[in-house]
């Protein structure tokens, strides 16, 4: 019925099966918009937040999508700057993905401020001093030159790029797309720090404060470092899942090899400085301040827990398979380490945002607790499902994966539609 | 620390030991700055209170237990103030003239980054559009601006109390104000008199005198962020629960190594 938007000598599922998927996607996305408009129309009092929590849920997934999503910035720099020509074949999945997390955490920040209708004042007003001004700078244009790079993918649709201007258009955009990637580089690099600079630099609040290098926290050279272990993880990760769910094979392996084997090393090195910044700021930070590290794990359920689970056992086994050659090669392995890397990376956000405002200051101070609404939980799944569409409508119509052809050749099912 | 100077510096000393917890402060506050109250005002996260008053206690049993209070308006922090060097948008600032932190609630665009910067609690957002019950909306004051809901508010030290006093000052030919002639509304409201208001910065204002003393202390002093509000004490267990030691530290030493 739609094959001839197919991507040339692709096969894809049939339409029933597609857009029973793709209703699901809109239902659950639905959902998430019924909550967004509950929270515009009454107020941020639909949210579990209070002003304990100034941040809840959204900030937490803002984080960790943003995280997962350097997997764009720098599977760019490593393609388009460094020459790695291998990953030409996984470039175009760690776009969308980068393109759907950013533009998903734009849109849910614009629900987490209290006047939505001001947002261009961090623009406008911008206060040169608050690293949140530089997360908004950074963000917004980073967005701009995503879309620029999902554009020309778009354009190369079968059907559209019949039309000359489009053809030309996508095929211009791809000559200078390294100079896109580099910009690119050069703003998520800054923002990925200045999102860890914004709890660094929480002088006031000692369980997030760091010091640092001139102006920067160490949070914010963490953050960058973190990002980008985890990042190219979720990359593998989609594209594994895609491969698992459409039974094709769609990436080269040396590509995943590549950024797998990458990933691993900066998530091992990563740790080291992290495990560094701890000890620092347990036994040096914290006692000028008359704390201990013992007295920050103290509270309801965030105990110790915590730093073993997000440093131990989602951050240095899934270095160990990573680091490791062989353990990389055996897909089970790969996907059980990208898995846990991307869930580190998410407690460490989480840490950052919740348990940072968690920890009462002042000794006479309560701790109080806080579990999201069922708003706050629909426009995160909806952000999820926001996510699946994008990619799941990008995979049927757009060539995502440009070995898919050479890949499949000898399997038989991807000349059903050649011509 | 190196404290943003300037020429008047707004401060203000609390005796605890005089404070009796009746709430006045409290209240007066509400009604001065238009403080709106909801019918359910159980969740103390969300309620909006600019002077709050914590009641704190030793933590031992009875016959050890003690009880005290512990009034907490603004910092008005003058170092690197926290809250003012987080903000996206540039609606909060420290006042040249007296070293207030003021709030531009139409400038704020309640991304609550402040809230999250802020240690005392200071700092409340409003998670509800402000609805006045019916005949109170009389009682509002027309010096100081009802806020909308989805901006952060906070302590102002009755800034508008400032404004007028300075303009009756000005009507005088005078540059500099009188003490006392222009105080926060809970100074004015305590009956044991706890809180004294005025120049910090003025060696003949009582708040002068009283912040040099040298039990004067101030809440959470070692995280550098130079608070304008001063507490005072005899109790050892109280002083020692405005901020954080370890098990081995003793708090006048740690005092002490500062200055």
């Amino acid at each position: 019925m739609d094959s001839a938007l197919f991507p040339a000598g692709a096969d894809r599922c049939s339409p029933g099966k597609f857009y029973g998927w793709i209703v699901f996607c809109l239902m659950v996305l639905g959902w998430g918009v019924l909550g967004a408009l509950v929270c515009i129309v009454l107020a941020l009092n639909q949210t579990a937040m209070n002003d304990y929590f100034a941040f809840g849920l959204w900030i937490v997934f803002d984080l960790a999508v943003i995280a997962l999503g350097a997997g764009a910035f720098f599977t760019g720099f490593l393609t388009y700057i460094l020459r790695k020509e291998e990953l030409r074949s996984i470039i175009n999945t760690s776009v969308i993905i980068g393109f759907i997390c950013y533009s998903g955490a734009v849109g849910m920040l614009g629900f987490d401020i209290g006047q939505p209708l001001r947002g261009w004042f961090g623009f406008w007003h911008a206060n040169v001093h608050s690293m949140l001004t530089e997360v908004m700078f950074c963000i917004t244009c980073y967005l701009g030159v995503l879309t620029i790079e999902y554009l020309p993918l778009i354009l190369e649709n079968r059907k559209l790029n019949q039309v000359p201007e489009f053809h030309f258009m996508a095929h211009n955009m791809h000559q200078i797309m390294a100079l896109f990637a580099g910009t690119g580089t050069f703003l998520s690099f800054f923002h990925q720090g200045s999102l860890g600079g914004m709890y660094g630099v929480l002088f006031a609040r000692p369980f997030a404060f760091r010091e640092g290098f001139f102006i920067w926290p160490w949070t914010f050279f963490l953050f960058i470092w973190s990002a980008i272990a985890s990042g190219p993880c979720l990359t593998i990760l989609v594209a594994m899942i895609t491969e698992k769910v459409s039974g094709k094979k769609l990436v080269k392996q040396e590509a995943i090899s590549l950024l797998a084997k990458i990933s691993g090393w900066l998530l091992a090195t990563y740790l080291v400085a992290k495990i560094a910044d701890t000890l620092y700021w347990g036994y040096v930070m914290a006692p000028a301040k008359g704390l201990t590290l013992a007295s920050f794990y103290r509270e309801g359920p965030y105990g110790m827990w915590l730093l073993f689970a997000e440093i131990g056992i989602f951050g240095i086994i899934p270095a160990l398979i990573l680091t490791n050659r062989e353990a990389r090669e055996n897909r089970t392995l790969l996907a059980i380490a990208a898995v846990m890397n991307c869930t580190g990376i998410c407690i460490n956000r989480f840490v950052f945002t919740v348990v940072s405002l968690a920890i009462p200051v002042m000794p006479f101070e309560k701790f109080a607790s806080y579990f999201p609404t069922w708003q706050e939980w629909s426009i995160s799944f909806g952000m999820l499902a926001y996510g699946c569409l994008i990619f799941s409508l990008s995979y049927r119509y757009l060539p995502v994966f440009p070995h898919e052809h050479e890949l499949n050749a000898g399997s038989g099912h991807a000349h059903a539609h050649a011509h | 620390m190196n404290e943003t100077q300037f020429r008047l510096k707004y401060g203000m000393v609390i005796d605890l030991d005089k404070c009796v917890g009746c709430g006045a402060c409290m209240v007066a506050c509400q009604s001065e700055n238009n403080l709106y109250v909801r019918l359910d005002e159980s969740d103390k996260l969300r309620s909006t209170t600019w002077m709050r008053l914590y009641r704190i206690n030793n933590g031992e049993k009875f016959p050890e237990a003690k009880f005290s209070f512990f009034p907490r308006p603004c910092m008005q922090c003058g170092h690197h103030t926290p809250c003012v060097s987080v903000c996206p948008a540039t609606a909060t600032t420290v006042d040249e003239e007296g070293g207030i932190v003021s709030q531009i609630y139409t400038r704020c665009i309640g991304c609550r980054y402040c809230v999250a910067a802020c240690p005392y609690h200071v700092r409340y957002f409003n998670w509800w559009d402000p609805v006045f019950p019916e005949g109170m909306e009389k009682s509002l004051s027309p010096d100081v601006s009802p806020r909308m809901r989805g901006v952060v508010e906070k302590c102002t030290f009755c800034h508008h109390r400032l404004m007028k006093a300075k303009q009756k000052a000005a009507m005088e030919k005078r540059r500099d104000l009188k003490e006392n002639e222009y105080i926060t509304a809970c100074t004015q409201a305590c009956p044991t008199g706890a809180i004294t208001f005025g120049d910090l910065n003025n060696p003949e204002h009582q708040v002068a005198k009283l912040a040099a003393r040298p039990d004067a202390f101030r809440l959470l002093e070692r995280l550098g962020t130079e608070p304008k509000v001063y507490y005072l004490t005899k109790h050892d267990w109280i002083r020692k629960l405005a901020d954080n030691y370890l098990p081995e530290e003793d708090f006048r030493n740690v005092k002490k190594q500062k200055h």
